[in-house]
């Protein structure tokens, strides 16, 4: 696909999401999560889906509620239990949900790699802990390290901030997290923003994400959201 | 020698903060973990001029939002609502981890289920079968910081001392961790034998008996 397509709702930006499909899902709990394109992704109704995402739902909006409509087979994360997590704790337990637990740093490196073309690498983190288990070892320079292999996504659902009609990105603070990340590792990337602006009217200095790496782009309204540990 | 407090009890946890802060190196980079760490934070003084990573993307953090300040685009690695510093700047997650395990981080600073001798570190699984496993950068953040501080009550709720020969719960780094604060003493690990520092409502050789460990006082 050449040109970054904008679409007029959420609903079109996730239209065509295959049964079976691995979906890249941004979001650190609930800064950065694509709150809508996970509710069109419910409405359009694939199911059988490998989520890859830092956690695994909050409460029961967004991924939570994903998990809930039972349109998951499999999630690959870095830290499912959380304080509000209970949907996927149920799930889980239950055994009806496959889970993958990857450590966060690795877990955003298997992305990255899988963006750059990179068919495999050596991390340390992990070495001689159950997460090793299975694993390739080999010690470089006196130093133990794990072959890691990338993580590649079908599609990504992000959200950044602003986007400019070719698609070019910005975040907004720790919102950013995976986005960039999942944006080069996906096929077919996907992003919600608050507003699009204009071509040329982001600074070329300032974007994050350069709209190669960008299929779709919704502009979608503000959400308000209870933040968890706010005081 | 290691200094003996007796005149006193053990610290509380904002105390234990306290000193882990006078061992910040000034201008340091810091990543302090979720739980009793971010303590520390409220001990460092501005003019040390410590900036503070968080995992989730970020230098620079500054302490919790309070009120207005909340925003929910920011938040620390524990994702509470934090506030930024003049100075501060954002990244994402593949350059946020590169940055620890590329050794530029300077201390972390972690809590833990339990310490061994040689700096083993366990701190992110019970081991119970019904528990659910979940890492998060725990694992990352072990191998990653050039130097990696335990912060943690010395003996369980059950007694049971968290400094051990070896670990028995699932590690989460091998010989990562060179130095553990608790509420009864600062141990140095990972070398020939356990060190004491310095000690609180105990001496060294009762605190030998009840860890069951050989313990040595510091050099000089």
């Amino acid at each position: 696909m050449a040109r970054t397509q904008l679409m007029e709702t959420a609903d079109e930006a996730v239209a065509g999401i295959e049964d079976g499909s691995t979906v890249l899902v941004g979001g650190f709990g609930l800064a950065g999560m694509p709150f809508d394109l996970i509710d069109a992704l419910i409405r359009q109704g694939a199911q059988d889906l490998t989520i890859v995402s830092n956690n695994a739902g909050n409460g029961e909006v967004g991924l939570a509620a994903l998990l809930k409509a039972g349109r998951v087979r499999k999630v690959v994360c870095s830290f499912p239990r959380q304080a509000d997590s209970y949907v996927f704790d149920e799930l889980y337990l239950s055994g009806e949900l496959e889970l993958e637990v990857v450590p966060q740093g690795n877990l955003a490196e298997r992305m990255r790699a899988a963006g750059a073309g990179i068919g495999a690498f050596y991390s340390p983190t992990a070495v001689g802990t159950p997460l090793a288990e299975g694993k390739e070892s080999r010690v470089i320079e006196g130093r133990e390290y794990l072959l890691e292999y990338p993580i590649k996504g079908d599609y990504a659902l992000i959200s950044a901030h602003t986007a400019d009609r070719l698609g070019n990105l910005v975040y907004r603070k720790t919102a950013r997290n995976f986005g960039p990340v999942m944006a080069a590792a996906a096929t077919t990337t996907i992003a919600q923003v608050s507003s699009v602006v204009p071509t040329g009217a982001l600074d070329p200095e300032a974007v994050v994400t350069p709209s190669i790496y960008v299929d779709r782009v919704v502009a979608v309204e503000a959400r308000h959201y209870t933040v968890q540990g706010a005081r | 020698m290691t200094v003996e407090h007796l005149d006193r009890g053990p610290l509380t946890m904002d105390e234990l903060a306290e000193v882990i802060a006078r061992d910040i190196p000034e201008g340091s980079f810091v990543n302090l973990g979720i739980g009793q760490p971010t303590k520390i934070a409220d001990h460092l003084p501005a003019e040390l001029g410590v900036v503070l990573h968080t995992e989730n993307g970020m230098l620079g953090m500054g302490p919790a939002a309070r009120g207005d300040e909340v925003d929910a685009d920011l938040t620390n690695a524990g994702k509470v609502p934090v506030t930024e510093l003049p100075g501060a700047s954002y990244f994402h997650h593949a350059d946020s981890f590169a940055m620890m395990r590329g050794g530029h981080l300077d201390v972390c600073v972690l809590g833990a289920y339990q310490v061994a001798a040689n700096g083993d570190l366990a701190n992110w699984h019970t081991g119970r079968p019904d528990a659910i496993p979940a890492v998060g950068g725990a694992m990352d953040l072990a191998i990653g910081a050039k130097d990696v501080f335990v912060m943690m009550g010395l003996f369980g709720k059950d007694g049971s001392p968290k400094l051990v020969e070896a670990c028995t719960y699932p590690l989460t780094g091998v010989g990562c961790v060179s130095r553990v604060y608790t509420d009864h003493g600062v141990f140095e690990v990972g070398g020939p034998a356990v060190v004491v520092r310095e000690t609180w409502g105990i001496g060294v050789e009762e605190l030998g008996h009840r860890l069951g460990l050989p313990l040595t006082a510091p050099e000089g």
